[in-house]
């Protein structure tokens, strides 16, 4: 019991995926405008995460042992599918949802964050249940960051800041400065 | 993939579409895709052209199928096509390094895998191998590969040498350099990057500047009477 939640704790916050492993640093940059629109996108992302977890963990058990070489493949084709089933679902139950979410989904696809996850939970060997917990704590972890980095952005906005520095460089910029207080977490559960 | 953006040029000869992704258009420093792949491996210079060279691979790779494909593959389920052929030579490119360079291939880790989702990758395929015939996709593939692998070589480079005091596992600091073993760190990536963006602003905006006042210059000439040159006008 422990053991799963420091899994989830390091994937949230030690070893966070964008801070720590960049991974998904376009939604970053993309999508920081306002500090909404990156909690929202944070939630979509974690919930394909933990259906992705959850895939990957059945392929890894029944289908990928006996050729591990096409696993890359095999978990893209496999996070595209759910990307277009969840967005199939959403778009059926419930409208407003999918009209608030529906630029956002079809991107999460081509993300790092999904894929990458999918990667380490399979290189560490760890069992469904971890598996779970690691995609649910490294989603919450991302949607924290993308809360973030946009409520810093939307307090920037009325600051002068000089032209040199506007856009992407400055993004980089905050997003060192969090990397950094992220860094206090380091050696945190040894998980 | 949402910052996939249109070709801001037309390529005008073979020699300009290889070079344009050189520096001009570098797909890292100017159109800010790729960033994953560029921060995570960049903390050692042999890890920064390992990933370099395999990405230009793939690249080039998937740009040939594609190109070769691209009156075949049906507008509808393109982008799941390109995934699946990158995905292919991925594969290649994986066992490649593992047997050519084991170490660096361990210490990339599952960041080789991530080249499938590599905007820059993907972004070639949709914006030029698809439209293309195949030896102006080769070339376009090859100077965008290149111009990833210098971009991350410019972040490598200051990372290893001001992080670990080494260049290529090499001592290459005076002995009484105290490492700033901040710059291996994750903080240390994304510091990175920030500069070399900022440094590619200051030039942009430098350049735009001269252009400007080069121009009021010019019409100057052409009608003296006028007064003087804008006020906003400042090199920054």
């Amino acid at each position: 019991m422990s053991n799963l939640f420091w899994i989830f704790i390091s994937a949230a916050i030690v070893t966070n995926f964008v801070l720590v492993y960049f991974l998904g640093l376009c939604p970053v940059i993309g999508v920081t405008n306002k500090s909404d629109t990156g909690l929202r996108l944070g939630l979509a992302t974690t919930f394909v995460m933990v259906l992705a977890s959850l895939a990957a963990w059945v392929l890894n058990t029944f289908v990928l042992a006996t050729a591990p070489f096409l696993r890359v493949i095999a978990f893209v084709v496999a996070i595209a599918s759910i990307v277009q089933i969840v967005e199939l679902f959403v778009k059926k139950t419930s409208p407003s949802l999918y009209r608030e979410l529906g630029i956002f989904l079809p991107l999460i696809a081509s993300n790092s964050q999904v894929l990458g996850m999918t990667i380490f939970q399979t290189n560490r060997g760890y069992t469904l249940p971890q598996g779970l917990m690691f995609a649910a704590g490294g989603g919450l972890g991302i949607t924290a960051v993308l809360s973030l980095v946009g409520g810093i952005r939307e307090r920037t906005e009325l600051a002068p800041i000089p032209a040199v520095a506007r856009g992407p460089a400055l993004v980089f910029m905050i997003a060192a400065a969090l990397s950094l207080a992220f860094m206090g977490f380091a050696g945190m559960g040894a998980a | 993939m949402s910052m996939i953006k249109k070709e801001t040029s037309s390529p005008k000869s073979a020699g300009a579409v290889l070079t344009r992704g050189l520096w001009h258009e570098n797909p890292v420093l100017v159109q800010t895709l790729g960033l994953c792949s560029a921060l995570a491996v960049t903390n050692a210079v042999a890890n920064s052209l390992a990933m370099g060279l395999a990405t230009t691979f793939v690249l080039v790779g998937s740009s040939i199928i594609v190109s070769t494909l691209r009156k075949f593959i049906p507008h509808q389920i393109r982008i799941t096509t390109y995934i699946l052929i990158i995905a292919t030579f991925l594969a290649i490119a994986d066992m490649l390094l593992e047997a050519i360079v084991p170490d660096v291939h361990k210490a990339m880790g599952p960041y080789i895998a991530l080249i499938v989702t590599n905007c820059i990758v993907l972004g070639r395929q949709e914006a030029f191998a698809s439209r293309q015939p195949v030896g102006l996709s080769i070339l376009d593939a090859l100077g965008n590969g290149t111009g990833f692998t210098i971009a991350l070589l410019m972040m490598g480079i200051p990372r290893e040498v001001l992080g670990n005091g080494t260049f290529l596992g090499l001592h290459v600091m005076p002995k009484s350099f105290e490492p700033w073993v901040v710059m291996m760190l994750p903080p240390g990536g994304f510091f990175m990057i920030g500069v070399l963006l900022l440094a590619a602003n200051w030039r942009d905006l430098r350049k735009r500047t001269r252009d400007r006042i080069a121009r009021a210059l010019a019409t100057d000439v052409e009608t003296p009477p006028r007064e003087a040159p804008e006020p906003e006008v400042a090199l920054v």
